[in-house]
């Protein structure tokens, strides 16, 4: 059967911390750093689980800030 | 050779023939009297068949000032007309295409004020004109048409000034002179320009094509004090430009003149026919008749207080020029006003009795 | 296989837009403008658009939208982005013109400019950020302001014997015969996502086909104003605002 794995890239010192991508994920492969800021002072976006995207680009969509870049690969 | 055409016509009518034939891109307006004829004018001619300009009569004065704004910003040329409460609705707008650094023509064919006032000629909207009238610092250029052959005239010299400068342009007339028939000569017929010369000569333009170039946004917005404050010393940069070379002025009888009349628009051809029943009786008055309102000839002013008596404003208002006669001469000379208001035009006799209460001979 | 083995070019599925710059937004975490920023940015590169759009800002939140998507644009006074437009669309005919409005700027002090430029049928798209609120000047009422929603003019609430009713602007424009497509969408969810980049493209078709006004609404949050998280602002989004701005297409292009 094949599989599709996917790969998803934050821009961290774009990342407002919104949380949008968070609640959109359906594989909780993102979560918002809990102690760690950026530049501007955002506890950004990061991959807790990357082995569990499927590429879906669902973050992407709900991105208010354009920081999501996904790749996607399908494994036959 | 283009034979000179000589044509019957109000003063309203010569500016639409006269942007049409400048080659004008857009009209915007809406209509109030007494200058609603430049728009039924240009309704009639239907340029959009002939040269492509597009005229268009707008929801409300407010509507008719930004989508000048929004044509200018595309390096259009591009016009609008009102009269004096329609003007007042748009100075936001004017204010914008100022800072805008934008080049367009604004007519004003004025009546009388304040508030709905009266459809009747009037000249009291000098300061709303001269002094910028919106918010914020800046100044339009003026010019002021004492006949029919004048509002044709202005609309293209308007238009060259504005571009130029890059900074709107205003046709002061008063109701006088839109509504009269006067012989004219219209101007010849230019092409409109192209869309290559306009990125070429305005390469600022909001063309909507920024394939070789980066991206142009007109904006009059900017949150930097630093930067607002350069931006501004770059508007008073052109500003002291264009006092030092567009003013522009008549005088009549000024060499061995005694007195001196100072008016603007129709009124100095009134004026004209008071002086000269005054020299009929020995009375040596000259007239000087600002065309440009701003730049004011300030100079010219201070040269000639130097050498005069007296000085009468006669003014369709309740002396508002006057205050610039006077900074010019410095009130080297008693500085005199004239002026009927509501609507009402003075006559020769008039200005001549108020010369003669303020001048006794 | 590890992440980095994915993360090559031939499997990109999406990234920030080219025309969307790296200057850093203004706009709060969550906002609303952001994504619709980027759906703009996306459709003109698809559409092959960059050199044949005139874009007009607002004043309201949205003013610097000029600053983060690369094409030309004119910023214009508060509420009369269609009045510009109708000026630049008709003096460049062969351009994509669409004006970027808010709720302030296109259903209270623009309401004259929006509705006649639609009346006339002006070839542009007019895309409406509604999130019931003035976010830029600090969270106050706007027309579309639903009843009893707090905002810093309303502190107890919006009261319609006092401010009247939340002003529902779009059925208004569909009912205009200039205008060939009005819709009203949200950007809270992947799909709604979807179909909202589907209308923009829907509408800027329409306007290179020169057949009339677009509107695109798009329900938006402030949660900034709405003193709610990002999450809970959709939520109530999708509670309060669908009730009285209920997506879906209010008019569709005729063939």
């Amino acid at each position: 059967m094949p599989k599709i794995i996917g790969a998803v890239e934050i821009n961290q010192e774009r990342c407002k911390g919104c949380n949008l991508c968070v609640v959109a994920c359906p594989t909780d492969v993102l979560a918002l750093q809990h102690k760690e800021v950026n530049n501007r002072g955002y506890h950004f976006a990061y991959v807790v689980n990357p082995d569990s995207c499927i590429g879906c680009a669902s973050c992407a969509a709900v991105c208010p800030d354009g920081c999501v870049t996904v790749y996607r690969k399908r494994i036959p | 050779m283009e034979k000179t055409e000589i044509k019957l016509m109000k003063g309203n009518e010569a500016i639409a023939h006269a942007a049409v034939r400048y080659g004008c891109d857009g009209y915007f307006g809406y209509p109030i009297t007494p200058q609603s004829e430049i728009l039924e004018t240009l309704e009639n001619l239907q340029p959009w068949d002939t040269t492509g300009m597009v005229v268009l009569q707008a929801e409300s004065e407010v509507a008719s000032i930004n989508m000048v704004y929004g044509g200018a910003a595309t390096g259009k040329a591009v016009m609008t007309s009102s009269s004096s409460p329609g003007i007042s609705l748009m100075q936001e707008g004017i204010s914008y295409i100022a800072a805008g650094e934008l080049p367009c023509l604004i007519v004003n064919v004025m009546r009388g004020g304040p508030g709905l006032g009266t459809i009747h000629p009037s000249q009291a909207d000098y300061f709303q004109a001269v002094k910028g009238g919106g918010h914020g610092d800046y100044h339009l250029i003026v010019l002021a048409p004492a006949t029919v052959q004048e509002m044709a005239d202005f609309v293209g010299l308007g238009f060259d000034l504005a571009f130029k400068y890059r900074t709107p342009a205003m046709i002061l007339a008063d109701g006088i002179v839109g509504q009269m028939m006067e012989k004219v000569v219209l101007p010849p017929f230019r092409k409109r320009r192209t869309e290559e010369e306009i990125a070429t000569q305005c390469p600022w333009a909001v063309t909507g094509n920024p394939a070789n170039r980066k991206p142009n946004v007109m904006t009059t917005l900017e949150l930097d004090s630093e930067i607002m404050e350069v931006n501004n010393e770059r508007f008073q940069a052109t500003y002291r430009l264009i006092e030092q070379n567009a003013v522009r002025y008549e005088e009549y009888f000024t060499d061995d003149a005694e007195y001196l009349i100072v008016a603007f628009g129709s009124v100095a051809r009134i004026c004209l026919k008071a002086i000269e029943e005054a020299r009929e009786k020995g009375i040596r008055i000259g007239l000087l008749r600002p065309i440009t309102l701003w730049p004011f000839p300030t100079d010219r002013l201070e040269q000639l207080s130097k050498t005069i008596k007296g000085t009468l404003v006669v003014e369709l208002n309740a002396g508002q020029m006057i205050e610039d006669v006077r900074l010019a001469t410095h009130d080297r000379v008693p500085t005199y006003h004239f002026g009927r208001l509501g609507g009402i035009v003075p006559d020769p006799k008039e200005v001549y009795d108020a010369f003669i209460s303020h001048f006794p001979q | 296989m590890t992440p980095e083995d994915i993360k090559q070019p031939e499997n990109l599925v999406c990234t920030k837009p080219r025309l969307l710059n790296d200057t850093h937004m203004h706009y709060c975490g969550g906002c609303s403008h952001g994504v619709v920023h980027r759906l703009v940015a996306e459709v003109l590169d698809e559409m092959n658009q960059a050199d044949n759009v005139i874009g007009i800002a607002p004043v309201g939140c949205a003013v610097f939208a000029y600053k983060y998507i690369d094409i030309d644009w004119i910023e214009a006074a508060h509420g009369r982005a269609p009045a510009v437009a109708t000026a630049a669309s008709r003096l460049n005919p062969s351009r994509l013109v669409f004006t970027y409005q808010g709720d302030g700027d296109l259903a209270a002090i623009g309401t004259a400019e929006t509705i006649h430029a639609a009346n006339r049928g002006e070839n542009i798209t007019i895309i409406f950020i509604n999130n019931a609120i003035y976010g830029m000047t600090g969270g106050q009422m706007a027309p579309t302001t639903l009843e009893g929603m707090r905002t810093s003019t309303t502190p107890y609430g919006r009261r319609v014997d006092l401010n009247g009713y939340p002003l529902t602007i779009t059925p208004i424009l569909a009912s205009l015969p200039g205008t060939c497509y009005v819709t009203r969408q949200a950007v809270h969810t992947p799909a709604a996502v979807a179909k909202t980049k589907r209308a923009l493209r829907q509408a800027f078709e329409n306007t290179l086909a020169k057949k009339g006004t677009s509107v695109v609404e798009i329900v938006g949050t402030c949660n900034s104003g709405w003193k709610m998280s990002p999450e809970k602002a959709n939520n109530g989004m999708v509670d309060n605002m669908f009730a009285a701005y209920p997506p879906g297409d209010l008019k569709t292009p005729q063939d």
